[in-house]
């Protein structure tokens, strides 16, 4: 990668539809929105809950299953000069195989990012990624028929997410994302309802920027394996915080919504930062965390 | 871009005319039923941008207008801004309205907006006018001083009313008006509350007329990433804010 800042599956559609706005060639990695096996409609509208520095969603993995991705967006994506990462997801085991095999077989693709959190499909989703038996199964099948870079994307709504991750890097996992969403919930008092039709979803924005940094240095502590670290990063000082608390790289997110250009203004930023301290790499501060 | 505000003119107590200009930065070209995401500062509780419908661009002056309803924090911050004020923007998004498919400048077009509904009609009605077309406007509101822009509208064509009080026009919504049962006409354009838009809809349908409705969901980043503002359609779901907001009703599931 050119430099340690991608975008967050789901939050930056394939790239091209920010093309306008941002070079995507500045940008480390692209990671797209997430893919499954079957084309999925996700969940009905309303999907989206404005919260206090945050939101609420609820889409439910819409996409058009596997087969279109490789036969129609594929060749729209494969020349965009940034590593392209696929967000694959799955209803069951075989599911994510067979999603992750057909993915291994596109030669711009270097990676995949395996959500076994995404806590806004009644089946599969986040169910896997709860508990250190089920993270190894399916960390495990998926490893035997995927070839490349293997990220696996880790949910908050865990007791113990070192224990996760420490499963995942197990079952042979090159590196490990987090945080996924959390899990929350929105009501409109007057009229006694639910803000979203799935009544739960998944909070992002710069509210979860705290409980992200925290799982990050949980998990720094507990495995050998890179961390991409993600959560409410809002701007430069954030990512920093993230790569100190031991992230080798970081997502951007819902910040993306708000300024469709902040990705490059990450990079330069972190940039200005390693600059302005005298640090020759972003290695240089990965874990550097004085405590 | 950030544009600068140049007025900013409070109407009926809860809508404000904001125009801006883009300064020596000529403004991108936009289409009627586009709208801008407005990134609003100062208000703890709005954390997304803001979707708001383009209501003209006065070419000449390099000037965008927006006529905005004020509806919580976020909007009512738009309001406090002055003369001056820097106000950031991602634009023009969205697939704007259609323009009649021949040239056929006889074509019978019926503008109808509703409450701030009305805000794209004055683009589109002034670019069909451009266009050598003649459009009629139908616009319903609460009460005579909710009937915004009525000067601008006059000056493109012919505007008919309704008013829920009375004060104004015909009494009722503006499905009850009289201009539907005496004309016919040959595309209806819609923008309004949804009950509204469903109720012209509906008359559509009936009278075989075409017509397009612009949506307005709750919406995150604007350009179809994020798959939140979905509309169900016949095709499946499609992105309010990249696909529409203008949709042609035979391409929607409403029941009507």
């Amino acid at each position: 990668m050119k430099n340690p800042v991608m975008t967050a599956s789901g939050t930056f559609g394939y790239g091209k539809e920010y093309a306008d706005f941002v070079d995507l060639s500045q940008i480390g990695g692209i990671i797209v929105k997430g893919t499954t096996l079957n084309k999925r409609e996700g969940n009905p509208y309303p999907r989206l809950a404005e919260t206090p520095s945050g939101m609420l969603n609820a889409v439910g993995l819409q996409n058009k299953g596997v087969d279109y991705f490789v036969q129609h967006i594929y060749p729209e994506i494969k020349d965009i000069d940034s590593q392209m990462v696929v967000n694959v997801s799955g209803a069951s085991v075989e599911d994510y195989c067979t999603t992750a095999e057909r993915i291994d077989t596109l030669d711009r693709i270097p990676a995949i990012e395996l959500n076994i959190s995404c806590p806004n499909v009644k089946q599969g989703g986040m169910t896997f990624g709860t508990s250190c038996a089920s993270v190894e199964n399916v960390v495990g099948a998926v490893r035997k028929v995927y070839h490349k870079t293997l990220i696996v994307k880790l949910t908050p709504n865990v007791t113990d997410i070192a224990e996760i991750a420490k499963a995942a890097e197990a079952a042979g996992a090159d590196s490990v994302s987090l945080i996924n969403t959390v899990m929350g919930m929105a009501i409109d008092a007057e009229r006694r309802k639910p803000l979203l039709s799935t009544i739960t979803g998944g909070l992002s924005g710069a509210c979860v920027k705290p409980i992200a940094l925290r799982m990050v240095w949980q998990v720094a502590k507990a495995v050998q394996i890179p961390i991409v670290g993600l959560g409410g990063i809002m701007n430069a000082t954030d990512a920093v915080e993230f790569l100190l608390a031991g992230a080798t790289a970081v997502e951007i997110g819902t910040a993306n919504f708000i300024d469709p250009a902040i990705t490059v203004k990450v990079v330069n930023g972190i940039n200005d930062y390693l600059e302005r301290h005298n640090y020759k790499s972003v290695k240089d501060i990965i874990g550097a965390l004085e405590v | 871009m950030d544009l600068t505000v140049t007025s900013n003119d409070w109407m009926d107590g809860n809508y404000i005319l904001m125009k801006l200009t883009g300064g020596t930065t000529p403004l991108p070209t936009m289409k009627p039923g586009q709208f801008a995401e407005l990134k609003i500062e100062g208000s703890p509780s709005t954390y997304l941008r803001r979707p708001i419908s383009i209501n003209y661009v006065d070419r000449e002056h390099n000037e965008l207008w927006l006529l905005i309803q004020m509806v919580g924090d976020g909007t009512r911050k738009l309001g406090e801004l002055k003369k001056g004020d820097s106000l950031n923007m991602v634009l023009p998004l969205g697939n704007g309205f259609g323009m009649p498919d021949d040239n056929d400048k006889q074509k019978k077009l019926l503008l109808v907006g509703g409450g701030v509904g009305l805000a794209p009609m004055l683009m589109l009605g002034a670019e069909l006018k451009n266009a050598g077309y003649s459009p009629i406007y139908l616009i319903g509101a609460r009460n005579k001083a909710a009937l915004l822009e009525m000067d601008e509208f006059k000056k493109i064509g012919a505007v008919y009313t309704t008013t829920e009080d009375g004060s104004d026009g015909e009494k009722g919504f503006v499905t009850n008006h009289s201009l539907l049962q005496k004309e016919k006409f040959d595309k209806i354009y819609v923008c309004g509350p949804t009950p509204m838009m469903k109720a012209v809809a509906s008359y559509a349908k009936q009278s075989g007329t075409e017509c397009e409705v612009s949506l307005e969901n709750k919406m995150a980043c604007g350009l179809g990433a994020c798959l939140c503002c979905v509309t169900e359609t016949k095709e499946g779901n499609k992105c309010v804010c990249s696909e529409g907001p203008v949709f042609n009703i035979n391409e929607l599931t409403w029941q009507i």
